[in-house]
């Protein structure tokens, strides 16, 4: 009966160690099973003129250049906003303020906006920079609102390289009569730049894939035009793809299906970049 | 220029790019409250926690947030029934038993999960997990919460498993030899010794995904239907408070009027939940965290 015993708990073992094997890639193979049928669906649709042509009302005839020119334009602007704003909060944080009683309010604020939904900073969006600031539905308001919503991501990344660059490189540099900006400027940021890079980019690929709060803010679901400045009305992919989904007929399932594994392949790629770099530079001090 | 006087003007400058944080949540409350406040002069809020209807968009109007929470709520307990097992086994799994080296390839691989845009999953839960499912459940219509969920769950994976990754790895080593000692085995260890220890870490990172899956709008927009419905029956079309407010986005309803302010009472019910879950996990995980010497 004893030896019946210690089989039972050793079988149990053996058992959960395949159980947590499987749980481990359920994720990731359903993913991978889902992609592949989108592959299979969407890839055939990708050519030239899916790239360059407008949306239409025919399916066989839409494309995403709209979109494509959308999301590029919502990239740049929200980076000019979020990486400067984000690395300088950071900096401040951890160089000025580490032991504040501000320092501690800031950082229990920027938490807090880390968990606040991305649709409620479109609503923020919509009211603050959409009414108030006059600024409507255009490029302009949606970059804001994204630029809000990814500086938290951008201020954690960054304090985290920041803390991680060593006292000795700081104090070598004060020794050489350095100021403490100077400081900052020559030794602690680019000492910490591949870190707050592979941060950064994981930021703006969290953007590219946004839908929710652009579309509260007031970005069209139908853009037949290629935005011109940054006050223009405006699509990106994510709301394309949302729109294709939503209707009923088949052909512009598949239309969806082409225009995912172009954002997916945007978005991995910069995920895969980040990762790399992440890999890279783990330069123990 | 005063090389003292620089030094100052540039901190400022810094200590404004903090400050627009503080900035971002105060306008986030002010737009929040302000617009809310305005809708409750005109519908009672004793109607909006209690009526079980949510038609503001119909000719006959009802305020009643209930099926819209009850939505939020079931798609949201259905994604974590789903993700709280898998990530949990997950954690345990890569601590316990997996090469160390495992580890390091696998956990990026999990955070592709996360990284994934949200109308991607809700093609995904729309196209295949709906189709799947019919197969299987007699009546299960082409948007339900059942698939929204269950995909939503997939995407909360690395949420819950890094998280208590992060809880298991602090529990030290001496722990686990001690029950190793004692002749158990590592589930034993694991469940008995190991899970107890990492806890408050573990229900830390429950909360975080519960207030993840509650805030998520795209799978839900896409698969889960528009249809404001009190009811916790999986297989049905349900309206999510975040799908209320993209579906009023996108339509053509007039600012500064009554139905234009639905969307922020709706917000600030979401944001309410959010913020609760959010600074009760930061709370629990300040008072319950166990120190190891």
């Amino acid at each position: 009966m004893s030896n019946n015993f210690y089989q039972t708990k050793r079988l149990k073992d053996e058992v959960f160690k395949y159980f947590g094997l499987a749980c481990t890639f359920f994720g990731l193979i359903m993913l991978v099973i889902f992609i592949f049928g989108i592959f299979k669906d969407g890839f055939s649709r990708i050519s030239w003129d899916f790239i360059i042509n407008y949306p239409s009302r025919n399916a066989e005839k839409a494309g995403i250049i709209s979109a494509l020119a959308g999301t590029l334009w919502v990239i740049v602007i929200t980076s000019l906003v979020a990486i400067p704003i984000g690395i300088g909060a950071a900096i401040y944080l951890e160089e000025f303020a580490r032991q504040s009683r501000i320092g501690k309010i800031l950082e229990i604020n920027i938490s807090n906006l880390a968990g606040v939904p991305s649709i409620i900073y479109g609503l923020l969006g919509l009211e603050i920079f959409g009414r108030i600031m006059g600024m409507g539905g255009s490029i302009l308001a949606g970059s804001c609102t994204l630029a809000l919503l990814i500086l938290p991501i951008i201020i954690v990344a960054t304090r985290e390289a920041v803390k991680a660059v060593p006292k000795s490189l700081r104090e070598a540099s004060f020794a050489l009569g350095a100021s403490k900006w100077q400081t900052i400027k020559t030794t602690v940021v680019p000492a910490a730049a591949s870190s707050i890079i592979t941060g950064v980019i994981i930021a703006l690929s969290r953007a590219i894939g946004e839908a929710a709060p652009l579309i509260v803010v007031g970005a069209l679901a139908y853009v037949p035009f290629v935005p011109t400045s940054a006050t223009s009305d405006f699509t990106v992919l994510p709301i394309q793809i949302f729109n294709w989904v939503s209707r009923p007929q088949k052909a512009f399932l598949i239309n969806a299906s082409a225009g995912i594994i172009i954002l997916l392949s945007i978005t991995f790629l910069l995920n895969a970049v980040a990762v790399y770099l992440r890999i890279k530079n783990k330069i123990k001090y | 220029m005063n090389k003292k006087i620089r030094e100052k003007i540039i901190e400022y400058i810094l200590a404004l790019c903090a400050l627009i944080t503080v900035l971002t949540t105060i306008s986030i409350l002010y737009v929040l409250i302000s617009e809310a406040f305005i809708f409750f002069t005109e519908v009672s809020i004793i109607d909006f926690f209690t009526d079980t209807q949510w038609t503001p968009l119909f000719a006959e109007k009802h305020f009643g947030i209930l099926p819209l929470l009850t939505g939020t709520l079931l798609t949201a307990a259905i994604a974590i029934a789903v993700a709280m097992p898998i990530g949990l086994t997950i954690a345990i799994y890569l601590n316990e038993y997996a090469h160390k080296n495992f580890k390091y390839v696998i956990k990026p691989l999990l955070e592709i999960l996360a990284a994934v845009p949200t109308v991607v999953y809700g093609f995904f839960a729309l196209t295949v997990v709906t189709p799947f499912l019919q197969q299987y459940f007699t009546g299960m219509a082409g948007f339900n919460s059942l698939s929204a969920g269950f995909v939503m769950g997939i995407m909360i994976i690395p949420y819950i498993s890094s998280l208590s990754d992060d809880a298991i790895t602090a529990v030290p080593s001496h722990i686990r030899e001690g029950s190793l000692a004692l002749g158990a085995n590592r589930i034993q260890t694991a469940f008995r010794v190991v899970i107890p220890s990492a806890a408050s870490g573990i229900i830390v990172s429950i909360m975080l995904a519960i207030s993840r899956a509650i805030g998520e709008t795209m799978i839900v927009a896409i698969a889960a239907g528009q249809q404001p419905r009190l009811t916790l029956n999986p297989l049905v079309p349900i309206e999510t408070i975040t799908t209320y407010i993209v579906q009023v986005s996108l339509g053509d309803v007039a600012h500064n009027s009554l139905e234009y302010r639905t969307i922020f009472a709706a917000g600030i019910t979401l944001f309410a939940f959010t913020f609760l879950l959010n600074n009760l996990s930061f709370w629990f995980n300040k008072k319950f965290h166990r120190k190891y010497v």
